[in-house]
C-alpha cells in the first residue's frame, strides 16, 4: 500500500520535471519577426514533435535554446535554470543540426568525431554510443567517406556520447532514404521509452511525427497548438489550420 | 642580396631550432589548413614584418614588437570579420597587404636602416645565437604543450563551429588562441625561413599528410615527419651546396609534396592499406 502509494507521488514528480521551459519567446532578425511570443515546456520523457513549414522559426527556436541565438526576448529555461546564466546545461543536451556540413577531406575518423565533443575521455562511451546507432563497425573510417545517411547517424551517436537528457533534432530525417528512416525512428523510439531520453524534433513529415510523438508543437512565427499528439492528430480543424497556415506561407514566398 | 647558407659551425644550432620550428608548424599549421586559411600564417608574417621595420625604425629589438603587431591586427580583423561578415579569404588579403605596405614606407622612411637587415626578416638567416635557440626551444615547447591540452576543442570547433558551440566551446575563444599561436609561431620561424616562405612550412607538409592519413592523429604525426625531414634535408643541402637554407627546406617540402602525389597517384599506397590502424 505505502509501496504504491509512494511509486505514485514518484511518477507525479517524474512527470512533473521540466527539462525545458520557454516562456514568451519573440525573436527579430532586424525587423522581421521570426517567432512570437512562444511558450511551452518539455516534461522528462516527452517526445515533442515540433512542425511548421519553410521558414516557420523551427531552426531559430532550437538556435536560441542551444545558445546560438541570442538576441531574443523572453526566457529560456534549462532544468530550471535561465540559460543566459550559465552555459552548463550544454552537457545535458544533445544536438543534430539540420544538414550538418561534412568537409569530404577532414582528416578524422569517425571514433574521433565522437571523442571531440566528448567530456571525459572513456573511450567505451564512444563505442557505446556507436553502438546505438550501428556505427560500430564503421568506427575507423574517416568520416568524409561516409553517406549522408550514415554521417547523419555518427551525428546522433556524437550527440548521446555524453549520455544527454535531452535530443535536439532538427530535420534529421531530411534526405535520407525509407530504411534509413525507419532505422533511424527505431533508434529514436528506443532512446526516448529505454533510456527516458527527452526527444525534441523538428519535421515537416506529419505522419512520421504522428508515428513518434507524443506531443505535437505546431509552430509558425506563433506557436497555434502544443499538446498531446493524438488531440492534434484527431482534430480536424486543427490538421486544417495547419495546412491552410502551410498553404499561405507558401504563397508569401512565391 | 646576400643569402645566407649553413655554416659548418652552426649546423647543430640550425639543426635544433629547425627541427623545432618544423614540429610547430606542422601542428600549427594543420588547424590552419582545416580552417581553409592555409595563406594566414603568410598574412600574419606580413603584417609582422610591418612591425620588424617599425622595430628597427625606433631602435627596440623589432621581433617582439612584430609579434605584438601581428596578433594584435588579426584580432582585430578576426572581430571586424565577425562584426560585418567578411570572408576569411579577403582578411588575409586585407593583413597581408596592409602589412607590407606599412613596412616598405617605415623602411624608405629611415636612412640608416641596413638592407642586411631587412633580407634576414623577408629570406631568413642561419640562427647562430645560442640565447636564440634557446628562446625558440622554449617558446615552441610551451605552444605546442598547450596544443596538447586544448587539441580537442580547438578540432572540434575547427570541424564545426555550430556543433562545438552548441556543445558549450567558446568558439571565439579558440580562435583568438589559435591566431596568437599562430603569431607566435610565425615571429618563430621566420628568423628561419623569413616572411616570404613561411606559409610553405604551415602548409605544404600537412597536405601532403592529409593525402595519406585518415585520422587527425595519424595526419599530425605524419606531417611532423615530413616537416622535419624537409627542414634536416634542407639545412644539409643549404651546407652542401652553399645556397640559401630557407629556399632549401621548402624545395625539399615541396618536394616531400609532389612525391606523394605521385605515390598516392600510382596507387602504390592506399589510405586504407598501411595506414589502416586504429587512429
Ligand atoms: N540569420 C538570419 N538572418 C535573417 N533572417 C533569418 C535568419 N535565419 C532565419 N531567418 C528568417 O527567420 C525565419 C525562420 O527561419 P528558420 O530557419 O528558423 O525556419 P525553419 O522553420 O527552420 O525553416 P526550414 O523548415 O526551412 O528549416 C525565416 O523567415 C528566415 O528567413
Ligand atoms: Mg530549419
Amino acid at each position: 500500500m505505502l509501496l504504491t502509494f509512494y511509486r505514485f507521488i514518484n511518477n507525479l514528480g517524474v512527470n512533473f520535471i521540466m527539462i525545458v521551459d520557454i516562456k514568451k519567446l519573440s525573436v527579430d532578425y532586424s525587423g522581421i519577426k521570426a517567432l512570437d511570443d512562444i511558450s511551452f515546456g518539455i516534461a522528462k520523457g516527452d517526445f515533442l514533435g515540433i512542425i511548421g513549414p519553410n521558414g516557420a522559426g523551427k531552426s531559430t527556436l532550437f538556435r536560441c535554446m542551444l545558445g546560438l541565438h541570442t538576441q531574443y526576448d523572453g526566457t529560456i529555461k534549462f532544468f530550471d535554470q535561465d540559460i543566459r546564466d550559465s552555459r552548463k546545461y550544454l552537457s545535458q543536451v544533445g544536438f543534430v543540426p539540420q544538414k550538418p556540413v561534412v568537409d569530404r577531406n577532414f582528416p578524422a575518423t569517425i571514433r574521433e568525431v565522437l571523442s571531440m565533443s566528448q567530456n571525459s575521455s572513456d573511450p567505451k562511451k564512444v563505442d557505446e554510443a556507436l553502438q546505438k546507432v550501428w556505427m560500430h563497425e564503421l568506427a575507423d573510417r574517416r568520416i568524409g567517406d561516409l553517406s549522408v545517411g550514415q554521417q547523419q547517424r555518427v551525428f546522433i551517436a556524437k550527440a548521446l556520447v555524453n549520455s544527454p537528457k535531452i535530443l535536439v533534432l532538427d530535420e534529421p530525417i531530411t534526405g535520407i532514404d525509407q530504411y534509413n528512416q525507419d532505422l533511424f525512428f527505431q533508434i529514436l523510439g528506443e532512446l526516448n521509452t529505454k533510456e527516458k531520453i527527452s526527444i525534441i524534433w523538428s519535421s515537416h513529415d506529419l505522419d512520421a511525427v504522428e508515428r513518434l510523438a507524443n506531443k505535437v508543437a505546431c509552430l509558425n512565427q506563433t506557436l497555434f497548438f502544443h499538446g498531446v499528439s493524438k488531440d492534434f492528430f484527431s482534430d480536424d480543424e486543427m490538421l486544417k489550420k495547419y495546412s491552410e497556415t502551410s498553404m499561405q506561407m507558401h504563397m508569401h514566398h512565391h | 642580396m646576400t643569402f645566407e647558407a649553413v655554416s659548418y659551425e652552426s649546423i647543430p644550432h640550425v639543426l635544433v631550432s629547425g627541427i623545432a620550428i618544423s614540429l610547430l608548424c606542422s601542428a600549427v599549421g594543420l588547424f590552419l589548413v582545416l580552417r581553409k586559411f592555409s595563406l594566414f600564417g603568410d598574412a600574419l608574417a606580413h603584417s609582422a614584418f610591418g612591425g620588424v621595420a617599425f622595430g628597427l625604425f625606433i631602435g627596440i629589438y623589432p621581433l617582439w614588437i612584430a609579434c605584438a603587431v601581428a596578433i594584435l591586427s588579426a584580432l582585430g580583423l578576426t572581430k571586424i570579420r565577425q562584426k560585418f561578415d567578411i570572408s576569411s579569404d579577403a582578411i588575409v588579403a586585407i593583413l597581408l597587404a596592409t602589412g607590407l605596405g606599412a613596412g616598405i614606407i617605415l623602411v624608405s622612411m629611415s636612412d640608416d636602416l641596413e638592407i642586411h637587415d631587412i633580407e634576414e626578416f623577408l629570406f631568413g638567416s642561419a640562427i647562430i645565437d645560442t640565447q636564440n635557440v634557446i628562446t625558440i626551444l622554449a617558446m615552441a615547447g610551451a605552444i605546442l604543450a598547450i596544443l596538447f591540452f586544448t587539441y580537442k576543442k580547438l578540432l572540434y570547433s575547427t570541424f564545426s563551429e555550430e556543433q562545438a558551440k552548441a556543445s558549450g566551446i567558446s568558439v571565439d575563444k579558440m580562435s583568438y588562441l589559435l591566431i596568437t599561436i599562430a603569431g607566435v609561431t610565425v615571429i618563430i620561424s621566420m628568423q628561419m625561413v623569413g616572411v616570404l616562405l613561411i606559409s610553405a612550412l604551415f602548409v605544404l607538409p600537412n597536405v601532403s599528410a592529409m593525402l595519406y592519413a585518415r585520422s587527425f592523429k595519424q595526419t599530425m604525426m605524419l606531417s611532423m615527419c615530413f616537416a622535419v625531414s624537409a627542414t634536416v634535408s634542407g639545412i644539409f643541402i643549404s651546407y652542401q651546396f652553399d645556397i640559401a637554407q630557407s629556399g632549401c627546406i621548402v624545395l625539399v617540402a615541396a618536394a616531400i609534396f609532389i612525391g606523394s602525389l605521385v605515390v598516392k597517384g600510382s596507387g602504390l599506397v592506399k589510405t586504407t592499406g598501411i595506414l589502416a590502424k586504429r587512429a
